[in-house]
């Protein structure tokens, strides 16, 4: 018997038994699948973080409350009560501006995921409040219009700028958004200009933000806290000074509970807390491949007993050893395989219908772990007890219970 | 498609066994010399089989007979060559089986034998059709001969309108039928049954009789093995098995036809075409 005829076989062999082939192979979609999606939401929301920071631009040192290790010391890392700190505000934002020396601007720092809706289109994106000196902390270029002035940000006035991606999601092709009515969160906000394209690093998406007044998005969001204070230094040279001078400034409302990082720093942290993130999800989606992958393994040790029957009878009537192994694996193989490209499939559709709540990126180690994984187990586990079979006397095999 | 592996395994068993052929009377299709099968059951060896010598010749059709436990199931899985002798030799048209490897055993058994078994054995889920194609394709029988010769034995089985019926969908005779089929579409030499009619009921077991009865008109040797005196006088000769030895071995003096039961029974035997089987329209003057 040749190749072409034991694929047929095999096909035949799967086509009367259509229950066992589904469940089989809806074992190793289901674990494709959410190792895929999992991953890709980690590693998407890390892709994020990393972009708005970079988007910050250079020479600016990132002011935080409370104490955080860094991470470049080796070993521990990650926020060290970073989290029970007593919050900034936007006084000390003001305090600083006011008694620090050598600095281009302090420009306080609040985030939000919002959800902003143009006619019919809807974007989910990043919401950057800062003051009307946030211009020079970032890297983009405005394309058109303006950036916010000093008496809007008082008035807490809902005024936006949208990036790139946020234009084109929502905006026909060379329409000019400024001056158009969005939404977002529900409220009624008019564009007052837009960024350039700065491209992804690292994959993330820098395109993917709306700037407006701090003050507005703390009305937006009901959180009068400040993230971030960042300080933009003239000269270099001056960076370590200017830390110093910080540190001073805070002591009496926050002693020594407050972190003054470069952007070198902030990345690195940022990057250790989200990677601990990717590897949670992939932990969790690991479990899933391993259930599915004892799903996998259960429905062939199950149909066993029935297929060590058939194995008997096709050696009774003179199937030889090589005919029965070829017939399991081809049918093991065809089944992890398609199921595994099924999974593929479905992971990354449903990465990709969730990026419009939670920012995805499909990892390509992710997809090739969990399909190799689950093929494997399912071709394993699919020719291990048929090769046991295949080896016993035929009336054995017939005899089976 | 060629089937070379079946063929070499077939020309390897002839190179092996050029000496050992059986010596005159009817050529025995088959021969088994002082087989001898031994089971070690919890520490205990029990002997199935001590020591059976039996010549079967061909065109003959035999039945063994014994009481359960008395070792003719397992003097039957020798014979079909699916089970192993603990020592003895045995024969198939004079070659000796004893030193061949499994797949030049699993060729023998697709070339030379058919196997008609109580529990029907056909694959679940899969058509009648199917079923019966199955040793063509490990016979290296292409696609489209394969499909022909199939469905030319179910005819013979009267099953030829029933070809994409599932076991599920057929009754135990009608199965017995498609079994019978899957026996005879490689044109074997020996046809082996054992209890062919113990999942059936009375009907459809003169039915089957009938059909291997046909059979071995047609020059078929036909092997049954039974529990039920009724079944074994269908057959020319009874050998009669107990505690894992021949007891008996003779000639069936009063044979049953089960063609003549049939009408008796006022079934329907002319539905067949005479020309179907050949030689089908003399099985009834075969019997006496």
């Amino acid at each position: 018997m040749n190749f072409i005829e034991s694929f047929r076989v095999a096909v035949r062999a799967l086509l009367a038994n259509k229950v066992r082939s589904t469940l089989t192979m809806l074992g190793v979609i289901i674990g494709v699948s959410a190792v895929i999606l999992l991953v890709a939401i980690g590693a998407g929301v890390q892709g994020q973080v990393t972009s708005t920071i970079q988007g910050l631009g250079s020479n600016v040192l990132f002011v935080f409350p409370g104490v955080i290790n860094s991470g470049g010391g080796g070993g521990g890392g990650g926020f060290g009560g970073g989290t029970g700190a007593k919050p900034f505000s936007l006084v000390d934002q003001q305090t600083l501006q006011r008694q620090l020396g050598g600095v281009d601007a302090v420009v306080p720092l609040e985030t939000a995921q919002v959800t902003a809706k143009y006619l019919a289109h809807s974007v989910l994106s990043q919401a950057n409040g800062s003051t009307d000196q946030g211009q020079s902390v970032v890297s983009a270029t405005i394309g058109g219009g303006r950036f916010f002035n000093a008496s809007e940000d008082d008035a807490g006035a809902r005024v936006c700028l949208i990036g790139y991606t946020v234009k084109t999601q929502l905006f026909s092709n060379g329409q000019d958004p400024t001056n158009e009515p969005v939404t977002i969160n529900g409220q009624r906000f008019t564009v007052i200009g837009w960024y350039q394209k700065v491209g992804g690093s690292l994959g993330g998406d820098q395109d993917n933000v709306i700037r407006m007044p701090i003050t507005t998005l703390q009305n937006l969001t009901g959180n009068p806290n400040v993230s971030i204070i960042l300080v933009k230094v003239t000269d270099s040279s001056q960076i370590d000074f200017v830390r110093s001078q910080i540190k001073r400034i805070l002591s009496p409302s926050y002693g020594d509970q407050i972190t003054v990082f470069s952007q070198d720093q902030t990345l690195g942290i940022f990057n250790q807390l989200l990677g601990t993130l990717t590897i949670m999800l992939a932990g969790i989606a690991g479990i899933s491949l391993l259930v599915g992958g004892i799903g996998i393994m259960n429905i062939m040790l199950v149909s066993v007993s029935e297929r060590t029957r058939e194995i008997g009878i096709r050696k009774a009537v003179g199937a030889r050893t090589y005919d029965i192994l070829s017939q399991f694996v081809i049918e093991a193989v065809l089944l992890s395989v398609s199921g595994g490209i099924i999974g593929i499939m479905l992971g990354a559709l449903g990465a990709l219908s969730l990026s419009s709540v939670v920012p995805t990126q499909i990892t390509w180690w992710a997809v090739l772990v969990a399909f190799f994984f689950s093929a494997g187990v399912g071709v394993f586990f699919g020719v291990y007890p048929a090769w046991r079979a295949s080896r016993l006397d035929p009336i054995e095999a017939l005899r089976y219970e | 498609m060629p089937s070379p592996v079946s063929e070499d395994d077939l020309n390897a068993a002839n190179a092996s066994d050029a000496t050992g052929a059986p010596s005159a009377g009817p050529r025995a299709v088959l021969q088994l010399v002082d087989v001898t099968k031994t089971y070690a059951l919890e520490g205990v060896d029990v002997h199935a089989l001590a020591g059976v010598t039996l010549d079967v010749h061909d065109g003959e059709m035999l039945s063994i007979m014994g009481p359960s436990g008395s070792g003719k199931s397992t003097l039957m899985h020798i014979i079909g060559l699916l089970d192993h002798p603990t020592t003895g030799v045995v024969r198939v048209e004079g070659e000796d089986v004893s030193g061949m490897t499994p797949n030049q055993l699993a060729a023998v058994r697709n070339k030379r034998i058919g196997f008609v078994f109580q529990a029907f054995n056909l694959l679940a889920r899969t058509g009648a059709l199917a079923n019966v194609e199955l040793p063509l394709v490990y016979a290296g029988v292409s696609g489209s001969e394969r499909v022909r010769r199939a469905r030319e034995a179910l005819e013979r089985v009267e099953l030829g309108d029933r070809l994409h019926h599932t076991p599920s969908q057929l009754s135990g005779g009608q199965q017995q039928r498609v079994a019978i089929a899957r026996a005879l579409v490689t044109d074997p030499s020996i046809v082996l049954a054992d209890e062919p009619t113990g999942n059936l009921d009375s009907r459809s077991g003169i039915e089957v009789m009938e059909l291997l009865q046909q059979l071995n008109a047609a020059g078929i040797t036909v092997v049954i093995v039974t529990h039920d005196a009724n079944v074994a006088r269908h057959a020319q000769r009874i050998v009669e098995l107990r505690d894992g030895e021949i007891v008996r071995d003779e000639q069936v003096a009063d044979r049953l036809d089960a063609a003549a039961e049939m009408v008796q029974l006022g079934m329907n035997t002319v539905s067949r075409p005479a020309n179907v089987v050949d030689g089908a329209g003399v099985a009834g003057g075969a019997a006496s």
